[in-house]
């Protein structure tokens, strides 16, 4: 339990359905970052918001991390950000090993249509039937392939 | 001009990725491997299980179920003729295969498609592999579902 960190993670959270409420009250939009990045590609038709919001996501996490350093990964004073390596005794190299979770959720999130944030946190607060159930279904996957991997 | 090209729009899109990364710099879920620890329900009776995500999306929920329930009682967004809700109602098999696709991935990795964009800040090794995936699997995504939105509707609603 040493890694649990409730008060930064409500806070955090807080400030993800902030940024949710915002887009929806300003724009009417789903923040949703799979959509939100999906439809950049061909035939993209709403391509400059989309773009501006995701330079904003990064420029947001760099600037919290000058802002509230050594939280934990990221920043000068966070230790260095690192993906997971393949669990023990696959015997994958790493690098393919983060291009097949890579193209998972590419491809999984697109015919979908979302991932936490779009049905995780906007579809549960639209008490959307079909986010209710992509939810149960990703997380019982996920929690089932890091069961199964041994990953962590 | 179209709605989503004046100045207030961006702004608001900006306004909310800022946010959006803050909030994902804090609740460090930018931290694949805490990530993982919450997916990890074997270390729950040894006591090493790590929480934090569900204390990071109950609070993002309940924001926003306010800020939905304000919408319902307007007739359009600030800066957009109107509030663009999916349209989509049905359970159909693209959801449950994407959706249980999504969590092998995730399992995998960590990494949700809102870390994954917030990871360029840190950028660790393997992440420009991590985006270029990403990205391919969205499009061929795009390529097997029925093209165009109407015949997703028909199929979805």
């Amino acid at each position: 339990m040493d890694s649990f960190s409730p008060l930064p993670a409500l806070i955090g959270g807080a400030l993800i359905g902030l940024a949710s409420a915002v887009l929806w009250l300003g724009n009417g939009r789903i923040a949703g970052i799979s959509g939100i990045f999906g439809q950049l590609l061909p035939p993209a038709r709403t391509v400059v918001w989309r773009l501006v919001f995701l330079a904003a996501l990064v420029l947001g996490a760099l600037g919290a991390s000058w802002l509230i350093p050594g939280l934990g990964v990221g920043g000068a004073g966070g230790s260095p950000a690192q993906l997971a390596s393949p669990p023990p005794g696959w015997n994958v190299p790493a690098p393919l090993w983060i291009a097949i979770s890579g193209l998972l959720i590419g491809f999984g999130t697109k015919i979908g249509n979302g991932c936490t944030s779009g049905h995780g946190v906007c579809g549960i607060a639209r008490l959307s039937k079909r986010s209710f159930v992509a939810v149960g279904v990703f997380f019982s996957v996920a929690i089932l392939t890091v069961t199964l991997t041994g990953i962590v | 001009m179209a709605a989503n090209l004046r100045l207030p729009y961006l702004a608001t899109a900006a306004l909310s990725g800022l946010l959006f990364g803050a909030g994902l710099y804090v609740s460090q879920m930018v931290d694949p491997l805490k990530v993982l620890r919450f997916l990890d329900f074997t270390a729950i009776p040894s006591g090493g299980w790590d929480p934090s995500l569900a204390f990071v999306i109950v609070p993002a929920i309940a924001v926003m179920f306010i800020a939905v329930r304000i919408g319902r009682r307007r007739q359009a967004p600030q800066f957009d003729p109107q509030f663009h809700e999916p349209e989509f109602h049905h359970i159909d098999a693209p959801l449950l295969v994407g959706a249980a696709l999504f969590g092998v991935g995730w399992g995998m990795s960590g990494i949700c498609p809102g870390p994954a964009i917030a990871l360029i800040a840190f950028w660790p090794d393997n992440l420009l592999i991590f985006l270029v995936a990403l990205f391919a699997g969205s499009y061929a995504g795009a390529l097997v579902i029925p093209s165009g939105r109407d015949k997703r509707l028909a199929l979805a609603r």
